[in-house]
């Protein structure tokens, strides 16, 4: 039994069936990488999984339990965390302050009435934003606002905030696409280290197969809605079924 | 200091000061001087600047936060002011328990009209807000005649009980019978001193002093809250709700609690208005009164902590002061052109005075908007900082951000 359990997951947007008959389980303390072309409905999946979509059919466990029917932020607290494929970040504060926010869901639920209390005096969660930036390379950063940063920063950022609530599944859509190689492999470095060291369980969407190779004990090939193959990266190489899905497309 | 950094706690004794210096301030002009019509400091005057003062900093605690734009917020003004009037009404004279119930009451009515308001955002939101306001409008214009008195209003009579003891205020009539005045605890809300040195004239009022002394208690709360995690949750739900909840907050408590709160302050702003000047009408809850507060906001600066305070105080102005100067005024000012400029003058001026004050007024909010986004505080850090460059030019970064 995996951490996350999805079982005859399907989708229908109008007339486009995005997912149907999708099965995945990632197993705990491993990264799980799904790939497939652009359009095969990855980011849908991942749609599913934090109460973003509600899917048509199947069920989705995590941990024994079902979320589906329930809002993002219950889903949340349950200990899933998600980066979006295109960075959502608190453009208007800093990026301390952007760290901080999760520090507070984390140790205050979903909602605390903390009016009167300077946001300062608040040390542990100081501590803990300040120890997460110093992780991911960004202290100097720290009284940017946001939105002035670079893509690639933005991303790095979102990662951080996922990361300080310390959840026990993260998703990942593409957190390294528009990054510089040497980020790139800083952000494969820092996965990584979490995944070993903070048993962080993690799935991951990308198309740089660099990055999926590095990092993925498991990998779901999906295409058209449909996961295709599972297999350990070694057989994913050149297996016939992926050449095909991935026609004319960088080679695998 | 008093939980506040540096910073926020000179900026609340900056604003202390200004309160229980406003008296002097705003009476510069000698008695009798041509000038004399621009002075601002009698009581009716500072209690609405204070007042106004205090309705904005809760509206800003919504919109300058959160960015959510109420077009509703007269109601909880008015609710405010029923509810005090009763408690003069019925319990005493007293003005604590007439502000402390108006704050309540307009707690529980956002309460209410922010629960089904906050399932919509943005111009849903404000549409929303409208509409419930109108219908409170209305409502306290002809259905609920028996609570508001309708048209004519409410206002204390020799017929209410007023049940308290007389040292807490209680009793329907005078010893002289007459309709006893509100009071703190025996002192009257019109009682003044007036103290006179060569030929100006201030007046000490204890009504002024009473709802300046809210007023400071008010920005010092809306201080906290800017510097809490609440705060800070309520600036997240304005830069990114999606983000807000996929990190595990739920939005709509953050938003309920920020409604009430900002709710609240009108409700007090509308209690110490029924305290100062015991007559309510329906008119109070207005949507002209919901948008006046908007562009107090917005013109003082959304989102900055003392903004509010200072566009309040410069709308109050310009419809007391400025709309009271008339034709022969204008005249006197350019007698001193020849008798055809004088006239020529005096017809391109006299619509953007008196009556026209809405005219210049508007013209201002204009410019704000377009030259000054973040109102007059950014107006007054544009200066600071251009003050600050002519005297010390090769200090790179040296920032004098004024008080916020
Ligand atoms: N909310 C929606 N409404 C309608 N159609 C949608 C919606 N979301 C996704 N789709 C469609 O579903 C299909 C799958 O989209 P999805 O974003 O999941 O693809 P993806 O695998 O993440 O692609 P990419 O690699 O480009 O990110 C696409 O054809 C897309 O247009
Ligand atoms: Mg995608």
């Amino acid at each position: 039994m995996g951490i996350l359990e999805v079982k005859g997951v399907g989708k229908r947007f109008g007339g486009l069936q995005a997912l149907s008959e999708v099965n995945l389980s990632v197993k705990e303390n491993t990264v799980h990488a799904i790939i497939g072309p652009n359009g095969a409905g990855k980011s849908t999946l991942l749609n599913c999984l934090v109460g973003k979509l509600i899917p048509d059919t199947g069920s989705v466990m995590f941990d024994g339990q079902s979320v589906l029917g329930r809002s993002p932020h219950e889903i949340n607290q349950m200990g899933i965390s998600r980066v979006f494929q295109t960075p959502e970040i608190f453009g208007d504060l800093t990026v301390m302050e952007n760290v901080m926010i999760p520090c507070f869901a984390k140790r205050d639920g979903s909602f605390e009435l903390n009016a009167i209390s300077p946001t300062r005096k608040h040390g542990d969660i100081r501590d803990m934003a300040e120890q997460m930036l110093i992780d991911v390379n960004m202290q100097d950063k720290r009284n940017m606002q946001a939105s002035s940063m670079s893509r690639g920063d933005k991303r790095r950022l979102e990662m951080a905030m996922c990361l300080v609530q310390k959840p026990r599944l993260l998703l990942l859509d593409e957190p390294t696409a528009g990054m510089a190689r040497a980020d790139t492999n800083n952000t494969i470095d820092l996965l990584k280290e979490i995944n070993e060291t903070r048993d962080i369980t993690m799935a991951i969407i990308e198309h740089d197969m660099h990055v999926v190779f590095s990092l993925a004990q498991r990998i779901t090939v999906l295409a058209q809605g449909t996961p295709l193959v599972e297999e350990t990266p070694d057989n994913i190489k050149g297996h016939p079924k992926v050449r095909e899905a991935y026609l004319g497309e960088a080679q695998v | 200091m008093l939980g506040l950094d540096k910073k926020d706690f000179t900026l609340l004794l900056i604003v202390s000061a200004l309160v229980l210096l406003a008296p002097l301030l705003l009476n510069p002009f000698p008695e009798g001087s041509a000038m004399a019509q621009f002075n601002a400091g009698y009581p009716d005057l500072m209690q609405r600047f204070v007042i106004f003062g205090i309705f904005a900093i809760g509206f800003n605690i919504l919109f300058g936060l959160t960015g959510y734009l109420s077009f509703g917020h007269a109601a909880f003004l008015g609710a405010g002011s029923y509810a005090g009037m009763w408690m003069l009404k019925l319990l005493s004279m007293n003005v604590i328990p007439a502000i402390i119930f108006s704050t309540l009451i307009a707690g529980a009515i956002s309460f209410l009209i922010g629960w089904i308001s906050l399932r919509r955002s943005g111009i849903y939101f404000s549409i929303l807000t409208l509409a419930f306001a109108q219908m409170a409008f209305v409502l306290a214009a002809s259905v609920l005649t028996p609570i508001t008195g309708g048209e004519t209003g409410l206002q204390p009579a020799l017929s209410d009980p007023r049940i308290l003891p007389e040292f807490l205020g209680g009793g329907s009539v005078t010893a002289d019978g007459n309709i006893p005045k509100p009071s703190l605890f025996g002192i009257e809300m019109t009682a003044s001193s007036e103290v006179a040195v060569g030929n100006w004239l201030w007046t000490l009022n204890w009504g002024y002093y009473l709802s300046g002394f809210m007023m400071l208690v008010a920005f010092y709360i809306a201080i906290r809250i800017f510097r809490s995690p609440f705060g800070l949750m309520l600036k997240a739900v304005k830069s990114n709700q999606q983000r807000m909840s996929y990190t595990g907050l739920n939005t709509r408590p953050y938003m309920l609690a920020c409604f009430v709160i900002s709710g609240m302050y009108a409700g007090l702003a509308g209690g110490l208005m029924a305290a100062m000047d015991p007559q309510v009408g329906a008119e109070r809850m207005q949507w002209t009164a919901s948008g006046e507060v908007v562009l107090m906001t917005i013109l003082g600066g959304v989102g900055t902590l003392i903004g509010p305070v200072l566009g309040a105080g410069l709308i109050k102005y310009f419809e007391n002061i400025f709309s009271k100067i008339n034709k022969a005024t204008l005249e006197v000012w350019f007698g001193v052109f020849p008798d055809w400029m004088t006239d020529l003058m005096v017809t391109i001026v006299y619509p953007f005075i008196g009556k026209g004050w809405h005219l210049t007024l508007g013209l201002m909010f204009m410019a704000v908007v377009i030259f000054l986004p973040g109102g007059l505080v950014e107006g007054g850090q544009k200066i600071a900082k251009l003050f600050s460059r002519k005297k010390e030019p090769e200090t790179p970064g040296g920032e004098a951000k004024p008080a916020e």
